[in-house]
């Protein structure tokens, strides 16, 4: 045999034996990947099951009550404990979640009915009046917003944006209260509803503007080419040409922003009044929400030695997740059926 | 007809009015909002801070700044690897409709709010498990917040890399595994550290996870790993704003401005050093 013929042979019997050890190397990787990629279904899954879990007692002993009531007392954690149901709870322990549900519900629509047409027009802006590095220096601006840290947002909140409602912008929206009744009513402190909407209006609209703007820049050019051939100004082209193109997708972009929204706490904590036991009377009043009250209720929960207070939290985090997951399967399925499907469509016609 | 044209041009005008109005709003707050936290912390942070520790009503960041580090490298320890191969599993090796099961469920579990795993946090690790206000009960729970970041980022960048590249390591006699750490990685890893920075950023900034889980200490923390409360930064800028004394607001500005700087300097590095379209959201 011709030595180097040999000598190739040798190499491929040499190849192979290290491919049957690396093969066992490339298993026991795909294995590890394969383990690592399931953790955060693992997260989501124990995550709901220990929530449920632990809402039970409370359920039972509240019932219906607890989304309807508007009383939350933790009852005497110094007396004795009462039966009910078969869950034990302080005496006169009453969970009524109502004020937070309305809280949070109202405090994020008026952070949205701000933050559409605010993120709207900036994603118009940001997509198709500047290019080049201005686009970039201005899509960074709006992205840092996303990244301030959601307590940096809470205390400008308490230092600059209370004050500025409470001698400004309530006093001129009150002064509206005559044509428009919801406006109306006594201003109270700067800390409330009407602020609460405005910071979280402010942590929502990077989130929208930045969809929003990728949405736009997904419009075919021949579209928007069509647009301007047929006599239209460069507005109308946004209007009647790109803004039907991405509706579903933004209406996906604002879902994402609402589940934001509604489940943001600390800024909300900081600047909502902590109002307890009491529906909001106007668009100025203290409120809480769900979030900001699990939060603000640290202490009472470790007091409660009968531990429903911290069942009926559990129960308040459990429908504030429901609330937020809604909303996000929501916007994916919208945003993931404009991106996919009217691209592959608009490039097909195109 | 000429009205109608100068109907329309007015309309044109208007709404690009509106946009531009906009669009200083947004950048109005934000400046507004790092301009304040930055004079009023400038104003009131002294250097002696940094090795003091917190006291009743003032004090320094020393514990805060030292507990924030000791969450952040034990999330980090936690949802690095875990999201790092999590997204190679995606994005190399699982089948089209898993890898969208996955991507999907990552985005839920990035969307349920953070006082939510929080709670969870404190009901599973805090009471259940028996750890107490602990730094893993904190640390883990930053880890579920971080987690879906890192993994999104690095399916994402690897997504990236042409698929000549592997069929050229695959051609080579590779097998899957070798090819993906001698070739493939490699131009994905400015996709994937990016995704590990920004997380760190997020989870340095978070606070409603941290409440039920880490507790809040004055003391420095030790490396003591359960029943053992520690503070953090995100803490004292929500106490101590509240409280009525000046030295109290002044060291929640500071804080607040440490905090800021940091986040701001990974988010404002990552981004002028690796701007791939594909990673801005």
């Amino acid at each position: 045999m011709h030595p180097d013929k040999c000598h190739c042979m040798w190499e491929l019997i040499h190849l192979r034996k290290v491919s049957s050890a690396s093969k066992t190397a490339d298993k026991v990787f795909r294995l590890a990947t394969g383990v690592a990629a399931s953790s955060p279904v693992v997260f989501l899954v124990v995550i709901a099951i220990i929530v449920v879990d632990q809402s039970i007692p409370s359920m039972k002993y509240n019932g219906w009550h607890f989304v309807t009531g508007i009383q939350w007392n933790i009852g005497d954690t110094y007396g004795s404990l009462v039966h009910k149901n078969g869950v034990m709870a302080a005496s006169g322990a009453s969970f009524g979640a109502f004020p937070f549900i309305v809280g949070t519900i109202a405090s994020s629509l008026i952070a949205l009915m701000i933050a559409i047409p605010v993120s709207l027009l900036t994603a118009v802006i940001l997509a198709y009046k500047v290019n080049g590095v201005f686009q970039w220096i201005l899509s960074i601006l709006v992205e840092l917003l996303a990244g301030i840290p959601s307590v940096v947002i809470g205390l400008w909140g308490i230092v600059t944006l209370a004050p500025w409602v409470k001698t400004n912008l309530a006093v001129w929206l009150a002064h509206l209260g005559v044509v428009i009744p919801y406006l109306a009513g006594p201003i109270g402190t700067g800390m409330g509803l009407l602020t609460s909407g405005l910071v979280l209006a402010i942590m929502v609209v990077p989130i929208i503007t930045a969809t929003t703007r990728d949405l736009l820049m997904q419009v075919p050019i021949l579209y928007r080419e069509g647009g301007t051939g047929l006599g239209m100004t460069s507005w109308e082209v946004v209007r009647y040409v790109c803004f039907p193109f991405i509706k579903d997708g933004f209406v996906g972009a604002v879902a994402l922003g609402w589940g934001r929204a509604m489940g943001e706490t600390m800024a909300v904590l900081m600047v909502s009044g902590s109002a307890l036991n009491m529906l909001p009377q106007n668009l100025y009043s203290p409120i809480s929400t769900m979030a900001a009250f699990i939060a603000d209720q640290l202490d009472s929960a470790l007091t409660d030695a009968s531990h429903m207070a911290v069942h009926a939290l559990s129960e308040l985090a459990l429908i504030l997740m429901v609330l937020t997951l809604l909303t996000n399967f929501l916007a994916r399925w919208l945003v993931s059926r404009t991106s996919g499907a009217k691209r592959l469509r608009a490039e097909v016609r195109a | 007809m000429a009205l109608r044209r100068k109907r329309r041009k007015f309309g044109s005008t208007v709404g690009w009015t509106l946009g531009w109005l906009a669009t200083a709003l947004v950048l109005f707050s934000l400046v507004d909002m790092i301009g304040t936290v930055v004079v009023k912390g400038i104003q009131s942070f002294h250097w002696n801070m940094l090795w003091t520790v917190t006291s009743g009503k003032a004090g320094g960041l020393e514990n805060a700044i030292l507990g924030t580090l000791e969450l952040v490298v034990i999330s980090t320890v936690f949802a690095a690897p875990l999201g790092v191969l999590g997204g190679v599993f995606t994005a190399e090796f699982a089948h089209a409709r898993v890898s969208r099961t996955i991507r999907f469920l990552t985005e839920v579990l990035s969307g349920v709010p953070s006082i939510v795993i929080g709670y969870f946090g404190y009901l599973l690790m805090v009471l259940k498990w028996g750890w107490g206000f602990s730094p893993i009960a904190g640390g883990i729970a930053l880890t579920i917040i971080m987690l879906p970041y890192i993994l999104r980022n690095t399916e994402a960048s690897l997504m990236q890399v042409p698929l000549s590249l592997r069929e050229a390591a695959w051609g080579l006699g590779m097998t899957r595994f070798q090819a993906i750490y001698k070739v493939i990685w490699r131009p994905a890893a400015g996709g994937m550290a990016t995704g590990i920075l920004m997380a760190i950023a997020i989870g340095m900034g978070e606070t409603a996870p941290l409440l039920y889980t880490a507790g809040w200490s004055s003391l420095n923390p030790t490396w003591q790993l359960t029943h053992h409360e520690l503070g953090y930064l995100t803490y004292i800028v929500w106490t101590y704003i509240d409280m009525p004394y000046d030295e109290s607001h002044a060291l929640a500005y500071s804080a607040a401005f440490v905090l800021l700087v940091i986040v701001l300097l990974i988010n404002i590095g990552v981004r002028l050093l690796v701007t791939r379209p594909s990673l801005r959201r």
